[in-house]
């Protein structure tokens, strides 16, 4: 009987021949922590009485949540992740460096065929470059970095394959949108998502991203996709580490396959206050929006930055909106400088903020008021998730916010290009 | 292990923002503060309401959205006994398992808000004392039952090191 990815790489990490519903002890390839998690970590490390890490080179830390700090609280926080990381000679990212899961694969930490452990609910992005990786808490985080090991239930897969050819103005993020509100927020609970076709193959690696990003807003341990041509030279740009991809076997036994047409897609929203709440932009066009936001781990890449400059270009923020813009990391925010991109968007009127999770989980910059709609990049739009419950979010992709704030409503991109 | 409590119910999709605001987790790792504001995106009287050892029931999903394991630790510091759902998000699921917050995985649809209920995790049975019935419980796997029964995974490692299952 076949393999799907995630039953083999936790075979080859665990050294057992395992399948879906095994539970196993694995070795991990890469252990993640940010600024919301890795506190209680750490304190989980001292309780378990532990002196060192597994091993400093395999394990990260990221100040990317409330950064820079806004409150003396976050900020002792902070200290003791700084000390910590000093302490145990680990990979470090402070403030202003970018989110966690830009600088993981950017920094050149994963690649195929990996198994990894981030403190934080998206670590399952990492997934585009055929890495197994996912989300866990605290406590399983101080357990990852005292052994280098955690305990896994190996995951049934659900298979997309996605057939076709996205539309113009038609992207990633409204692909994922469109499969959410398709399977619902819980439809893949326990499962593995695997994700492949001619759509897939036909996306950039950072358009990738945003698809196993989002995996878990249905409840995916995992977002898979196979390494291809594209995958192996990304991986090469940015790391040096040898890595072993790993392909699904033919025969491979899935709990469920679904597959589509993308071909006639149109621009998708995720209305408030849920991610599977999807409908397509035009039952939505003409909703008011008072501030938009470009970014997160989701969408801010720089493939991402162009395509909201493309529209931005010569225009303005309509007076009645405002625009927060936050690169996923300093190398995305200097390539959008090299490339002008900061100029044209900040000429539109949009602003800046440091690279990190900017204003997506309500710990500092851009809180919305009362009753104000936002539209956004991000992956969540949960009532109160960007610090006011009486706020509205809208997600769609990159383009759909920059054609929005132009017009201070929910517009359609492709009226832009 | 025998637990007894009252109802609070909730519905299906309970994320992890409504059960700690992301407004308060950075803020602190003092989780007895952080416990005042539980579920007060959905119920802003619900802390004060807590009686101790009453019961969370909810429908589908419960816990689904981030990774806080501010998440069960302020549920447990609002002196929750355990969380009942038709399911769980799975990153939750674990994180309450490694804090040793019992959860109780079962049809709720016969139990309602003020309810007491009795809940014998052994036998993995629930009493719905006010209605009179009983409901089955689906039991945990032995990796989870050892974890608990250490006492969480702070404890585990405390006592073997690291993964012990054997
Ligand atoms: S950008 Fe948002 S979703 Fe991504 S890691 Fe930061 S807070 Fe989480």
């Amino acid at each position: 009987m076949g393999k799907t990815i995630a039953e083999k790489i936790l075979s080859n990490k665990s050294g057992q021949d395992v399948k879906a519903n095994d539970i196993v002890v694995a070795n991990l390839d890469f252990v993640m922590g940010q600024d919301g998690t890795s506190p209680l970590a750490i304190q989980a490390f001292r309780e378990m009485q532990a002196a060192r890490v597994f091993d400093p080179s395999r394990i990260a830390m990221v100040i990317d949540h409330s950064s820079p700090s806004p409150l003396e609280g976050v900020s002792e926080l902070h200290r003791q992740m700084r000390v910590f990381a000093r302490e145990q000679d680990i990979n470090f990212y402070d403030i202003g460096e970018g989110v966690c899961h830009q600088l993981v694969p950017e920094q050149g930490h994963v690649g195929p065929g990996d198994l990894v452990i981030g403190a934080d609910s998206h670590t399952c992005t990492y997934g585009a470059i055929n890495t197994f990786s996912t989300g866990v808490g605290s406590t399983d985080l101080a357990a990852g970095l005292i052994s280098g090991k955690l305990w896994f239930k190996v995951p049934e897969t659900i298979k997309f394959i996605l057939n076709g050819k996205l539309p113009k103005g038609v992207y990633s993020k409204d692909l994922i949108l469109y499969l959410i509100g398709d399977v619902t927020a819980d439809g893949a609970t326990y499962l593995a998502a695997e994700y492949t076709g001619e759509a897939i193959n036909d996306l950039s690696v950072e358009a990738r991203f945003t698809i196993s990003n989002m995996a878990i807003e249905m409840g995916a341990k995992a977002g898979l996709m196979e390494a291809d041509q594209k995958t192996l030279e990304w991986v090469k740009q940015h790391s040096k580490k040898e890595f072993q991809p790993v392909k699904a076997d033919a025969d491979a036994v899935y709990a469920m396959i679904k597959e589509y047409d993308v071909s006639k897609l149109e621009p998708q929203i995720a209305k408030p206050h849920t991610v599977d709440n999807v409908a397509p932009l035009r039952a939505v066009a003409g909703t008011p929006i008072q501030q938009g936001v470009i970014g997160t781990c989701t969408n801010g890449r720089i493939e991402d930055l162009r395509i909201a400059a493309s529209i931005l270009k010569g225009k303005k923020v309509h007076r009645d909106s405002r625009l927060i813009v936050a690169a996923s990391s300093r190398q995305v925010m200097l390539q959008a400088m090299r490339e002008g991109l900061i100029e044209i968007i900040m000429e539109a009127g949009g602003v800046m903020v440091t690279p990190g999770c900017g204003p997506c989980v309500g710990t500092h910059n851009g809180v919305p008021s009362d009753g104000e709609n936002v539209i956004s990049t991000a992956n969540r739009n949960f009532k109160g998730r960007m610090g006011n419950n009486k706020a509205f979010i809208y997600l769609g992709s990159p383009a759909t916010v920059a054609a929005s704030v132009i017009n201070a409503r929910i517009t359609d991109p492709r009226e832009y290009i | 292990m025998d637990l007894k409590g009252y109802v609070h119910k909730f519905s299906d999709d309970v994320n992890t923002d409504y059960i700690i605001s992301g407004r308060h987790k950075f803020k602190t790792l003092d989780m007895k503060e952080l416990a005042k504001y539980v579920m007060e995106d959905l119920d802003p009287e619900f802390y004060s309401k807590v009686i101790s050892g009453d019961f969370i029931v909810a429908g589908r999903n419960f816990g689904c959205g981030s990774s806080r394991e501010q998440a069960p630790l302020a549920i447990i510091n609002a002196n929750i006994s355990a969380v009942i759902a038709k399911s769980f998000a799975r990153i939750f699921y674990r994180n309450c398992i490694n804090t040793g917050l019992p959860l109780i995985e079962c049809d709720t649809d016969q139990i309602d808000e003020g309810d007491e209920l009795e809940v014998d995790l052994q036998q993995g049975v629930l009493h719905n004392l006010s209605k009179g019935i009983d409901i089955t419980i689906t039991p945990l796997p032995a990796v989870m039952l050892k974890i608990l029964s250490d006492g969480g995974l702070v404890e585990h490692f405390k006592k073997y090191g690291s993964f012990n299952f054997d």
